[in-house]
């Protein structure tokens, strides 16, 4: 275990390694440097002095050896917009999104396995078949159009909910979060159902392969001839199986989560790094850019490894293959 | 449709030829959802493809607008009399309906474009992988696997930050994001299909290599890609609208319904609702028939699922 553990930490670097590179060559190598870094206001004598500060009179690899060194203590450079260090100006608004992506996980898992294990157990029923048609109707709406449908009826035709913004916050151990407060409440709920709609999709139909594939298995046979009580047939034998898969699919679309926030954030304005990232696009703010992506490449390699090591824990299997190996 | 297949080979001699695509038209057709599907899609395409002749109007010819038209309901009729605006119009006094049918020709082209491009490239990249095996099949999986666990629409919207706007940038930018998927699965199947007899058989009579890649692999890894590619035409269209509507996709002049719907976003809290509603509708509905397709043909052509 502590060798799987220690091979997984050692790729998920060689991987944010690798990105990192891929992100510099990108943004920084792709097009002339000087507009990314230097304000495309500033004077031929200012531009030149960055030039040589910014050592771009060096080759490739010395200058991403530079990014790295400069990139690992933090300093993504200055926004050009807020004049602020632009890793600060992402990490303020991190917890709003966070809020938002695990409110809608929430509301997919607790809404999303339940249902899917019903459709799985009774495929052929109505109720089984609408949670099936369902599904693929939450598959096929595009999220951003059920965003501006959520607005249109309930905010402007009933009125009930806050068409954008993130309302009052409470600070939480020094986070700023909405969910004390009924007016917070208010703001998330739509913005969350929005975005959990894929994901409740997703899960449902997950659950209900699962389910399905599970139940003509042997060892699910067995314990009905065995006697055992159709709930804890259901309860243990079918659900800790299919687990695996639901576990490492609620890990993963937890990162896509946070990137579809970008669409989610956009049309409620939530004050999230999604809706920062769209502003900075259109104003070419590049610094924030270029953290906003180390920094969703970084959660991105910390979420794939936690799944992994989930998975480790989880199924018995993962660990004794790699023990073989 | 399950008595066909039970029924013994010699006994298929008595009814119709039992081939292949019988069989699949025939479990196809068991789904009457996935009918109402093909039979939207059919409807979809022939209205994108016909749309000069369906729509009342061109929404690209400023000449043909009149701005005192300018966001009428559903219904009304327009200045002048001559026509009735059935699905109201935008800010521009444009036909939404002429609109929606433009831009549906405009996204299902993008969609189709960018399927077909990744799938060359995921397919080229997919064989070879796992005919070459060794480096170039480490090489292309990791790369793919690195892809893959990152979400399409971030790596959309990086390529198009980088790249700018327009309709070749986006079907670039969807091909990228995109090809992981096919490569993958045809490297899969393949990887399945190479170690069976008629390669083997192909192999010992010596035809050059990319014979038998083109001609025996190929056709034989199919199946599993036509379900993906169904599939990721959706998932290409809504990208784009997605993307449209965030302002990075197409460029205002031809818009796509992505960006038809972003149109009307401005006007959707002060109650106009049809400049986004309608071609929302036109996008749902193109995208769930192509998922009810794509559904029933993973169904019908995958062979664990068939009881």
């Amino acid at each position: 275990m502590l060798v799987y553990v220690i091979r997984r930490v050692m790729q998920s670097a060689v991987v944010l390694l690798v990105m990192s590179g891929l992100v510099f060559v990108g943004v920084f190598a792709i097009g002339n440097p000087v507009d990314i870094l230097v304000n495309p206001n500033a004077d031929q004598q200012d531009i030149e002095r960055a030039i040589k500060d910014l050592g771009l009179d060096r080759p490739l690899w010395e200058q991403y050896l530079v990014f790295l060194r400069q990139a690992a203590l933090g300093d993504l450079g200055n926004s050009f917009v807020f004049n602020v260090p632009a890793l600060q100006l992402i990490l303020e608004r991190m917890p709003a999104t966070l809020e938002l992506a695990v409110a809608a996980m929430l509301i997919g898992v607790v809404l999303g396995i339940p249902l899917g294990l019903w459709a799985g157990l009774k495929p052929d029923s109505i109720s089984g078949k609408a949670i099936m048609a369902g599904s693929i109707l939450g598959f096929s709406l595009p999220t951003f159009w059920v965003g501006l449908m959520l607005i249109m009826v309930f905010s402007v035709h009933l009125g009930w909910l806050p068409a954008s913004g993130r309302g009052p916050t409470t600070s939480l151990f020094g986070v700023q979060v909405s969910f004390f407060s009924w007016e917070g409440v208010k703001h998330l709920i739509m913005p969350a159902t929005n975005l959990a709609l894929i994901k409740l999709s997703l899960i449902i139909r997950l659950t209900r392969a699962g389910t399905r594939e599970a139940l003509v298995q042997d060892y699910v046979r067995f314990a009905r001839a065995k006697g055992v009580p159709e709930r804890r047939v259901i309860g243990v034998h079918v659900l800790k199986n299919i687990m695996i898969p639901i576990v490492t699919v609620i890990g993963l679309e937890f990162g896509s989560v946070v990137a579809f926030a970008v669409v989610t954030e956009t049309i409620f304005a939530w004050p999230g790094m999604g809706k920062l990232l769209i502003d900075s696009i259109n104003v070419l703010d590049r610094p924030v850019i270029v953290a906003y992506l180390l920094l969703i490449v970084a959660l991105f390699v910390l979420i794939n490894l936690v799944v992994d090591l989930g998975y480790c824990a989880l199924d018995p299997r993962v660990r004794l293959a790699d023990a073989r190996v | 449709m399950t008595q066909e297949r039970i029924a013994p080979p010699a006994a298929a001699a008595t009814g119709p030829e039992e081939t292949p695509l019988r069989r699949i038209a025939a479990d196809f057709a068991a789904s009457r959802l996935a009918l109402v599907g093909l039979a939207m899609l059919a409807a979809i395409l022939l209205a994108a493809l016909f749309a000069p002749l369906l729509s009342p109007q061109n929404p690209y010819d400023l000449a043909q607008l009149d701005v005192m038209d300018g966001r009428l309901p559903p219904g009304s009729r327009s200045a002048d009399g001559s026509m009735r605006y059935w699905l109201g119009t935008d800010d521009q006094g444009r036909d939404m309906l002429s609109a929606i049918l433009y831009g549906l020709r405009i996204s299902l082209g993008v969609g189709v474009a960018a399927t077909l491009g990744a799938l060359a490239l995921g397919l080229a990249l997919g064989l070879a992988a796992a005919f070459a095996g060794g480096r170039i099949d480490t090489l292309v999986m990791r790369v793919a696997d690195i892809q893959l666990s990152f979400p399409a629409i971030l790596i959309a919207l990086v390529l198009l930050a980088l790249l700018g706007r327009g309709i070749d940038k986006i079907i670039v930018a969807l091909v990228a994001v995109q090809w992981a998927y096919y490569a993958r699965t045809v490297r899969g199947a393949a990887m399945v299909e190479r170690s069976k007899e008629y390669i083997e058989a192909a192999t010992g009579l010596a035809l050059p290599a990319a014979r038998i890649v083109i001609r025996h692999l190929l056709p034989n890894c199919l199946p599993p890609l036509i379900v993906v590619a169904t599939v990721q035409v959706a998932a290409a269209i809504a990208l784009e609208a997605t993307l449209s509507f965030l302002g990075l996709g197409l460029p205002i002049t031809e818009p796509s319904l992505g960006l038809l719907i972003s149109n009307g976003f401005t006007y959707l809290l002060s109650g106009r609702y049809w400049i986004s509603f309608f071609p929302g509708l036109a996008l749902l509905a193109t995208i769930m028939s192509i998922n009810l397709v794509g559904d029933q043909l993973r169904d019908v052509l995958n062979p664990r699922l068939q009881r």
